[in-house]
């Protein structure tokens, strides 16, 4: 069962970071918008894992689509940051329920795990933009693309999470 | 002791969260005010293979329109060549020749961020190095930043780092060539003073001022312009002759009197006046 669930998350790794990079980063919606998918990762990965582990995971992924995008390591940092806050997220969420053992993403309501996945994307983007363009004068343009880009992944995380949804874990 | 070691046990969490942050924001942060990584980009071989795979199946569905910017391309050189008047024999000297030029094609193009970079399938083995310019059939379109040995990472011109000498066409008034991130298929010309007699419409050519390029590659026309008071020079909008969206050949042009250029101007600023 372990090795299942370690062999799953790793093949996930792979194709998330395939698919965000040679289909999602040449979209370029209106121009601009490329959505960041590979979140998902940090949305399906096991709760009940160790934290140090899911630290140098997040980074590991975010620092591989950095190395395909040349962004030398934005996504690592917007990443990492996501998957130190993720715990915060989800007891803000869950509430109290995400503490005990029994707690499967699966069994929550379409509103928690909506807010669950918006709270991701949202600050992972906002941390993500405020490095890239990383001026204070231009917080404007940091709340813009923030909103836009975060509606676009929004919605086609929701579509791939609907898509491949997991029954079992 | 013991405390120390509960209390880095206690956070190690949040220790961890925070070297990993500062990796990142270091790696981040020295790139933007140097150049880009010299080991973290797209040129390396993982990479590099991957972008090269998925790029020659997808090459495949643009294959006839790539056919007809090559043949239009050899039509206008033909014209050129036949409109000529050249005596009967061309001989081409060896140690005349300044400019080398390597075909390549991109396998991965970007210009949605703020700092672009493409990446093409040639690299120090096909003799392409760092500072060499990039040009398309059309027009400029970048800088080699980095190489490996099969690939290497192209400076876009769309990259708010970028300033590349250019002047327009048939006069001799330089400025430089930067972009402010709003539209990618326009670039600002800057410094051009107010006393020169600018029109829409008008034809931009690389500089001669550059080692990188050779003098009149077309860039693009002039879309709109204004006249900044406190700077008494104009911003000048560029439509690009390049859509940037769509590149596929491209050519490198490697200048072997580049190392000489530099090593003297390295000499005439490191004299004592």
């Amino acid at each position: 069962m372990i090795r299942n669930s370690y062999f799953i998350n790793v093949i996930r790794f792979v194709l998330l970071i395939l698919v965000q990079v040679l289909i999602f980063n040449k979209l370029n919606f209106f121009g601009y918008i490329n959505p960041m998918v590979y979140i998902l990762f940090l949305y399906w990965y096991p709760i009940k894992k160790k934290r140090p582990a899911f630290l140098l995971t997040s980074f590991l992924l975010g620092f591989a689509v950095d190395l395909f995008s040349d962004t030398v390591a934005l996504h690592a940092a917007a990443t990492v940051t996501i998957a130190y806050l993720r715990p915060t997220i989800m007891r803000f969420c869950f509430g109290v329920n995400y503490e005990f053992q029994s707690f499967k993403l699966t069994n929550t309501t379409r509103a928690q795990q909506f807010t669950f996945l918006a709270l991701l994307i949202i600050i992972h983007h906002l941390v993500f933009f405020t490095i890239e363009i990383f001026s204070f004068a231009n917080t404007l343009l940091i709340l813009k693309k923030t909103m836009f880009f975060s509606m676009a992944t929004l919605i086609l995380c929701l579509l791939l999470s609907s898509l491949f949804s997991v029954k079992k874990e | 002791m013991q405390q120390i070691i509960n209390f880095i046990l206690r956070y190690k969490n949040f220790l961890l969260y925070l070297v990993l942050l500062a990796i990142s924001l270091a790696l981040t942060i020295q790139s933007h005010s140097y150049h880009q990584s010299k080991f973290f980009n797209s040129s390396n071989w993982l990479t590099g293979n991957i972008y090269k795979t998925t790029s020659n199946i997808t090459t495949y569905f643009g294959l006839g329109e790539e056919n007809r910017k090559l043949v239009e391309e050899n039509k206008r050189l033909r014209t050129i060549l036949f409109n000529q008047k050249t005596k009967d024999t061309i001989t081409i000297d060896t140690s005349n020749i300044h400019y080398k030029v390597i075909a390549s094609q991109v396998i991965k193009n970007s210009y949605g961020l703020p700092r672009n970079y493409i990446t093409i399938n040639k690299g120090s083995k096909h003799g392409i190095g760092p500072d060499m310019g990039v040009i398309t059939v059309n027009g400029i379109l970048g800088i080699i930043e980095n190489t490996s040995k099969n690939f290497a990472t192209v400076q876009s011109i769309l990259n708010t780092r970028s300033r590349i000498n250019a002047k327009i066409k048939n006069t001799n008034h330089y400025g430089s060539l930067i972009w402010n991130q709003k539209d990618f298929n326009t670039v600002q010309l800057t410094d051009i003073e107010r006393l020169v007699p600018v029109k829409i419409g008008d034809t931009v050519v690389t500089g001669a001022s550059s080692s990188i390029f050779p003098e009149n590659i077309p860039i693009g026309t002039i879309k709109s312009f204004e006249l900044i008071n406190t700077q008494n020079a104009y911003s000048i909008d560029i439509k690009l002759f390049n859509d940037m969206s769509s590149i596929k050949s491209i050519y490198v042009i490697d200048n072997t009197q580049r190392e000489e250029i530099k090593q003297l101007e390295a000499k005439t600023n490191n004299d004592p006046q």
